[in-house]
């Protein structure tokens, strides 16, 4: 690599229910990203003439969203006409393609200067709004065997198998750790409250995390997708996972990530660019990695992705002080530790997406701010992030502190 | 006492009488504390049926408490917020009740009156002129914060909805119910509450009737949601459509547009906070306070008669004689007539006197076009004005108004020559606009019956007249000529004489620092898009074409050889010498007045003279926007502010709505006096010390701003 990829700041907005009830509902998805970056340049009064690009992860770009979104969040911030936009997809990667687009670029030594993020206003625009073929096309889902990814996760589960009170029990962790992150202020540094347009807090902090979770609470909840799954799509997944008697659901909206609002923005630069603007590195970009696995399991991808982006390091697991992978559901973090061998210990510290919220196009972005304060705030100094992404991808980035 | 009456029949319908103290029922504190109350008791009361709201005053609800919205200030926007969406919460619990609610619409219903009746299950209106039903808050700066742009865009879909939100139209019954703005009318406020139980007693049975439409499931909005590909077109030009109106400088009708459309996008209660967030946005602006106090409490001041001399007993004009039939006179005869007022027009010949009357007619004829009047009433108001050449025609008339020519001994003369006409005690006037009232009323045997009544042209259309008083008038002169000017339906001020008076001598500044900015090099067209820019109706550069360069230079030569004007006292040598070259050399007197002004005319539109810019335009001259904004803004605002130092204006108000409807002050400036206030004085002095140092020592600050500072007070 011929330059590093200096983080020299990573934002995010606070994470709200994704429905008409949500705090961020009446937030278009223009001013959630227009005030997140507004925010960023207010903390480093930064000359945004310099920033060559920003990209922005979001996965349902139609309607509030559509159009390059982020062309306009960046014009709706008022920021320096020079400065281009472009939104990307790459279904729940979105977020950390973008962080690792910006990263390419500026070690490219093609820019010097990126900001990468995402935006996600699940409430405005739902999720599967912009269609697609991997579930509207008949014969392409019969060509590939598609099946939705929540019977993929259950599959996982089976496979592995993780018991139901096995995934509740992830999820009522996940919970707890994220309500002890939020109350003691572990997130303060980078969640930048939503204001409106009078400078009133419409909100603050995270308000999706339900901190009186029990066992209980969640094993009444039932499984989602065992309704569809007797449709015809569990029969569609067992004949490639051929092993198993039948598909036995355990996924609840308790162990599964929340649908919420939010967005993301990292501030990715070179080392010039940090001399140039007097900024101070918290950290770079080692390395990135994505690929794809079986597109029917859908879920199996981060282990990989993980392994590949620490080859490409040139690094062990046991290199990697704390890991964060995307919660999409209980079952693939399992399966991410159980395919790397580390523990829930170093995973995962301050609870995931199942208590904070998953913002699809924004969260993988959101995963640098919240690894790097807890680097930081523990004195480590590397941090693995992976996601799982639609049509069996992984994707995974290692940051660490400089 | 409760402010609200509350009486429940035999049917169990509850009558709320809504009887605040004082003249009306206002949305004020007390209003709130009634409405929670009485909701309440509504919520436990037992066997209800259905709920009427009526009034016991004129006006069904005033509205908000413009009182304390114009002092809200930016550090209490939280406190603002806060209070509306407690007030809309009540009006959400309203529209729940389980039984329906019914607005017995008695008056005028404007505002948070009408907001009031969208959150009634159904409307029935008294059809009468006293009912006056909108949402005109725009004109005040403000947005219908208290649900009316989210439950108006619900009930009549955003294209139907737009008119009424972004231009604050008002309709009468008819006109509401024919557009669904109310369910019902009927003929006599008898009629009206037994009416409104009717209906609640008609829909006994039907669930629905309780359930606004936009609770009902499955509701959807007329006309689609931002998703309909109709209303996407819609949406997609209405912003542009709205620049092209307001330039930008209106931030209400901004936050309306947008607060419509994300009505179109977000569910019903989360409209309701982004509404008060926009209002909330709105109040502390300079915009919003400028907008108040002009259009409301100056407004109510100038036409309540603060200007009038008290004491005075209220007159009638009943024979006004119109002397010159003329574009002036010809229009001041129709309004005369169009008030019932017997008028008679002299010129000096009949052929002229009747072609000024035939202009009554061919306004007339329009009107009857487009179904405002009918031949009878034509009959009727050209039955009014005799035609004449003769003098004695004018006998009796109480009031006499010249409009001939500006010239000082033509005038004279037919003073002097007619006044005898006159009926006892009657008052003359004179339309000039640029000649002197106290040496005009040296014609005349009774100098103290003598005063200015200025017209702005078109006279039909224009809603101002500015009265001017000379040394000698006196104040019964100068409360018949204030009482005719209400009578003919116009807005009177009242300014002391000066040369060119307030409104002319304001206005030809602009129009000569226009002027002065061309000589000095700027592009004209960039100078009349700038003047546009700050919000005038048109550009100073096609303005003085229209208006005529050869008239002001013709006038400032009069002025000069009358000894009313000095060359050595000309702040801008450079605009004269511009405008004496193009009038003299070139013969571009304007439009109408030679071969074209600054620019040339044709049936295609209008380009600049090409000589113009080989004459003066230099390229590589750099004044910046703001600059060349400031200069023509701050020059109107300084002569105002000269007028009223130096006493030609008498009261602020005056200045200020003078300035808005006479001469076209941006309505954002809440006029050329009240935009110092919200300025600030101090930054005003400051900017016009920069403006000084860099274009001319007539940019200072009057002394009067100082003054005002160091006394801590505003322009009041």
């Amino acid at each position: 690599m011929t330059n590093h990829a200096y983080i020299y700041d990573a934002v995010r907005t606070p994470r709200s229910k994704g429905k008409k009830d949500g705090a961020l509902h009446e937030v278009k998805p223009v001013d959630l990203g227009a005030g997140l970056l507004k925010g960023l340049q207010a903390r480093h009064d930064l000359d945004t003439s310099y920033v060559d690009d920003v990209v922005m992860g979001c996965c349902s770009p139609v309607g509030d969203q559509g159009g390059d979104i982020t062309k306009m969040i960046v014009q709706n911030a008022d920021w320096d006409e020079s400065v281009a936009g472009v939104q990307l997809d790459r279904f729940c990667a979105s977020g950390l393609e973008a962080v690792n687009m910006a990263a390419q670029k500026i070690a490219s030594g093609w820019e010097e200067l990126v900001v990468a993020g995402g935006v996600e206003s699940m409430s405005r625009v739902p999720m599967g709004s912009a269609g697609g073929v991997m579930s509207g096309d008949a014969a392409f889902q019969l060509k590939t065997g598609f099946v939705p990814q929540g019977i993929g996760a259950d599959v996982i589960a089976n496979l592995d198998g993780y018991s139901r009170e096995d995934v509740d029990a992830y999820a009522l962790e996940s919970q707890k750790r994220a309500a002890h992150a939020r109350d003691n202020g572990y997130f303060d540094q980078s969640v930048l409250p939503v204001k409106d347009l009078n400078g009133l807090t419409i909100l603050e902090k995270d308000d999706f995390i339900k901190p009186h979770t029990t066992m209980e609470g969640l094993g009444n909840l039932k499984a989602s997708f065992e309704m569809m799954g007797s449709m015809g799509f569990d029969d569609v997944i067992l004949r490639k996972y051929n092993a198993l008697e039948k598909v036995t659901h355990v996924h609840t909206p308790g162990n599964s990530s929340g649908i919420v609002d939010g967005a993301s923005a990292v501030l990715i630069g070179s080392e010039k660019a940090g001399k140039d603007l007097g900024l101070t590195p918290r950290g770079r970009i080692v390395s990135t990695a994505v690929l794809s696995t079986c597109p029917t399991l859908m879920l199996a991808g981060p282990g990989p992705a993980a392994k590949k982006a620490l080859a490409k390091a040139g690094l062990k697991a046991s290199d990697i002080d704390l890991w964060e992978i995307n919660e999409a559901f209980a079952s693939v973090a399992m399966r991410y530790m159980k395919d790397l061998d580390i523990s829930h210990e170093v995973t995962n510290v301050n609870g995931g997406a199942i208590a904070l919220g998953h913002p699809l196009g924004a969260t993988g972005a959101m995963l640098v701010s919240t690894m790097l304060d807890e680097l930081e705030r523990r004195g480590l100094k590397r941090a693995m992030l992976s996601l799982c992404v639609g049509g069996g991808m992984g994707i995974s980035t290692i940051i660490e502190r400089v | 006492m409760s402010a609200f009456k509350y009486d429940k029949d035999s049917d169990g319908i509850v009558t709320v009488t809504m009887d605040m103290a004082g003249s009306a029922n206002v949305m004020n504190a007390e209003y709130g504390e009634a409405m929670r109350s009485t909701l309440e008791r509504l919520e436990a009361e037992e066997g209800l049926t259905g709920v009427v709201f009526a009034s016991a005053k004129k006006t069904f609800v005033a509205g908000g408490d413009l009182n304390g919205l114009v002092k809200t200030g930016a550090d209490e926007i939280e406190a603002f917020y806060n209070f509306l969406e407690t007030s809309k919460k009540d009006m959400r619990r309203l529209e729940k009740l389980p039984v329906p609610v019914v607005a017995a619409i008695n008056g005028a219903a404007l505002g948070g009156g009408y907001e009031l009746c969208l959150s009634c299950n159904y409307c029935v209106a008294l059809d009468s002129k006293a009912v006056i039903i909108g949402l005109p808050e725009v004109g005040l700066g403000l947005l219908p914060g208290g649900g009316g742009v989210v439950r108006l865009t619900n009930l009549l879909g955003l294209q139907k909805a737009l008119p009424y939100l972004l231009e604050g139209k008002k309709i009468k019954a008819a006109k509401a119910l024919s557009e669904g703005m109310v369910d019902a009318t009927v003929n006599s406020i008898e009629e009206l509450v037994p009416r409104a139980k009717a209906l609640i007693l008609e829909n006994k049975g039907n669930a629905n009737a309780a359930v606004q439409p936009w609770d009902q499931k499955g509701f959807k909005i007329p006309g689609g949601n931002a998703n309909s590909p109709k209303v996407a077109q819609v949406i997609s030009g209405a912003a542009a459509m709205l620049t092209k109106n307001t330039r930008g400088l209106l931030p209400a009708p901004e936050a309306i547009l947008d607060c419509a459309i994300e009505t179109l996008r977000v569910d019903f209660d989360t409209a309701l906070r982004i509404e008060s967030r926009k209002l909330a946005s709105l109040v502390p602006t300079a915009v919003a306070k400028n907008m108040i106090t002009a259009f409301f409490f100056q407004m109510s001041q100038v036409n309540g008669g603060a200007s009038r001399p008290h004491g005075v007993e209220r007159s009638k004009t009943t024979k006004v004689g119109v002397i010159g039939a003329g574009m002036m006179g010809q229009g001041i005869a129709n309004v005369s007539a169009m008030a019932g007022i017997e008028v008679v027009l002299k010129d000096v010949s009949l052929e002229a006197a009747e072609k000024g009357k035939a202009y009554t007619a061919g306004l007339m004829d329009k009107a009857i076009k487009r179904g405002r009047a009918d031949e009878a009433k034509k009959e009727a108001v050209l039955g009014l004005i005799k035609a004449t050449d003769k003098d004695a025609d004018l006998a009796g008339c109480d009031l006499i108004i010249e409009a001939v020519f500006e010239n000082m001994a033509l005038k004279n003369k037919i003073t002097s020559s007619t006044e005898g006409q006159l009926a006892e005690g009657g008052v003359w006037g004179s339309n000039t606009s640029t000649l002197p009232i106290s040496q005009l009323a040296e014609a005349s045997a009774n100098p103290e019956k003598f005063i200015g009544i200025h017209f702005f042209s078109p006279v039909d259309k224009m809603p101002l007249v500015e009265i001017i008083c000379g040394d000698k008038t006196s104040d019964e002169t100068l409360a018949k000529a204030f009482d005719y000017v209400q009578q003919i339906r116009k807005v009177p001020i009242v300014v002391n004489d000066s040369l060119g008076f307030f409104t002319s001598r304001t206005f030809g500044q602009q129009l000569m620092e226009a002027a002065q900015m061309v000589a000095e090099g700027l592009h004209p067209v960039r100078v009349d898009n700038l003047g546009k820019a700050i919000g005038m109706p048109v550009g100073p550069i096609t303005v003085n074409d229209e208006v005529s360069l050869r008239l002001s230079v013709e006038a400032g030569e009069t002025q000069l050889a009358e000894g009313l004007i000095s060359a050595d006292d000309d702040p801008r040598p450079g605009a004269s010498a511009l405008l004496t070259t193009l009038v003299k050399e070139y013969n571009r007197g304007g439009r109408h007045h030679g071969d074209g002004g600054y620019y040339d005319y044709s049936d295609g539109g209008k380009t600049i003279w090409p000589k113009l810019l080989e004459l003066y335009y230099k390229p590589e001259l750099e004044v910046s926007d703001e600059d060349i904004k400031d200069r023509l803004l701050f020059s109107s605002v300084i002569e105002s502010l000269k007028c009223l130092q130096e006493g030609v204006l008498r009261t602020v108000a005056d200045g200020n709505i003078g300035s808005i409807m006479g001469i076209g002050a941006p309505a954002w400036t809440g006029g050329y006096i009240q935009f110092v206030n919200t300025y600030g004085l101090q930054n005003f002095i400051d900017r016009c010390d920069e403006l000084a140092a860099k274009y001319g020592e007539r940019y200072k600050a009057p002394a009067i701003v100082a003054e005002k500072l160091a006394a801590g007070e505003t322009f009041q």
